[in-house]
């Protein structure tokens, strides 16, 4: 049976995980190899990597970073943040991640997304969207750049089908309203997106408990559930997540 | 020594870091010639089959390739690296190898499920020496929208369900190959490759 999956993230900046609220107030939490493969050993089904690195000149210790994971992990691995170039892209699938992920850069340029569909083929193409309700949009919700700092004139869903369009083979939808609260995830934005392409839609943002992905899965349509929080902080096991969305008839993945 | 072919078709790197971590005798090869000298041929590949079959005949290895697997030693294709070795692919309506009978077909769009498969399935495998030790709970990751669909049945290894029941494995002679990637599939998918490096056809 086909499953849906639980994608673990990881917030790095200059080789160190970290966490923050809302996009803000980042503090390092650990060693992403070392997490990675704990996760991995827990059995997740899928890593995310964002590079929060600041600096151009820092960027090179996240090729070093995703070079170890991939000697540690046999499952696929997205890396995003600071991607705007095809070289960029290049540079992290040369490194042994299986997907890179485009967001800000995307917004500025969307012919990233087409070049680099064409090189390295659709599936590796993931777009990242931070969007924050905004009643002035079309579909509710606007779609942010810059890790949330800055608005853009681009409707959640009008981008999200114009992505797919110029290839990209997945959509992370990130809530800036939900993200770090552990409230649960945005249910609607994540709905009307997964309904209106027909490329696999992550959902992110504000998981706290396992039933917050049940709704997400199940009411919000995602295909895959992405969370951090949760996890990095002892407050659950992935095993934990996973029995509880068996037994409510959620298809996943089992730890064997 | 395990020969894994580089035709320029992605993902080689994972199958190198997985090969690397169960400690198998590889090397990997872009020449005719190279093959002929291997043990054993792993054929990966993720992208285009149309792209994929160009950079195969430039420099004769389409045909390294059949004659390799003629002679009954191990031939283990993944992913694209499975679908080539039919007579036929509806993408870029395509000639392949033409070493399993069938064609590759794209997965009907009007099945509400999203296009590519992206993610982990279960697959319903026949007894072989290359699942020893697997639980039938295991799952394996796909990312495919083309699946292979032999002329005869005896060549079906595995089957899974993405909307219709669709052949995930297949199984010739001295041949196997896989829709799903065991280098991508955790600790069940490391052991079809290390099964692999202990098979005698």
């Amino acid at each position: 049976m086909f499953q849906k999956r639980i994608v673990v993230c990881l917030d790095v900046r200059e080789g160190k995980t970290t966490k923050g609220i809302k996009f803000k107030g980042n503090v390092d939490i650990g060693d992403p190899v070392e997490m990675a493969a704990q996760y991995y050993e827990e059995g997740v089904d899928e890593l995310v990597f964002y590079d929060i690195t600041a600096s151009a000149e820092k960027r090179a210790i996240m090729i070093d970073v995703v070079r170890e994971v991939a000697k540690r992990i046999f499952i696929p691995f997205c890396v995003g943040g600071g991607i705007s170039s095809v070289e960029d892209m290049r540079k992290v699938l040369l490194a042994g991640a299986e997907k890179v992920s485009v967001n800000s850069a995307a917004v500025q340029n969307p012919s990233i997304i087409s070049q680099g569909a064409q090189i390295f083929g659709n599936q590796c193409i993931v777009l990242g969207m931070d969007a924050a309700k905004d009643a002035k949009m079309p579909s509710g919700y606007r779609v942010v750049i810059n890790g949330g700092r800055t608005p853009t004139d681009f409707d959640m869903l009008e981008w999200g089908k114009e992505a797919v369009k110029l290839g990209a083979g997945e959509i992370v939808l990130n809530s800036i309203d939900a993200d770090g609260t552990k409230d649960g995830y945005e249910l609607t934005a994540t709905r009307m997106l997964s309904e209106a392409v027909t490329v696999p839609v992550v959902a992110s943002g504000g998981a706290g408990k396992p039933s917050h992905l049940e709704d997400v899965l199940k009411e919000g349509k995602a295909d895959a559930a992405l969370i951090a929080s949760m996890v990095h902080y002892g407050d659950y096991k992935i095993q934990e997540i996973k029995d509880y969305l068996y037994k409510k008839h959620v298809p996943i993945r089992r730890i064997i | 020594m395990i020969a894994v072919i580089d035709y320029n078709a992605g993902n080689l790197k994972s199958v190198e870091t997985a090969l690397q971590f169960i400690g198998a005798d590889f090397k990997i090869c872009s020449k005719p010639e190279e093959i002929k000298a291997a043990s054993k041929v792993i054929f990966p590949g993720v992208g285009h089959a149309a792209s994929a079959m160009e950079n195969l005949k430039k420099n004769g290895m389409d045909q390294a390739l059949r004659e390799f697997a003629a002679t009954g030693k191990a031939f283990l294709g993944i992913c694209l690296g499975s679908q080539i070795l039919f007579d036929h692919s509806q993408e870029g309506d395509t000639p392949c190898l033409g070493i399993v009978p069938g064609d590759v077909r794209q997965f009907p769009k009007d099945l509400g499920l999203k296009i590519p498969q992206i993610g982990w399935n279960t697959v319903d495998f026949i007894d072989d020496p290359l699942i020893k030790g697997l639980s039938k709970e295991a799952s394996f990751y796909f990312v495919h929208s083309y699946y292979v669909d032999p002329l005869d049945k005896a060549h079906q290894w595995g089957s899974s369900n993405y909307g219709i029941d669709f052949c995930s494995a297949v199984m010739k002679d001295n041949i196997r190959a896989t829709q799903f990637h065991p280098e991508k599939s955790g600790r069940e998918g490391l052991k079809i490759l290390k099964n692999f490096l202990n098979w005698e056809v």
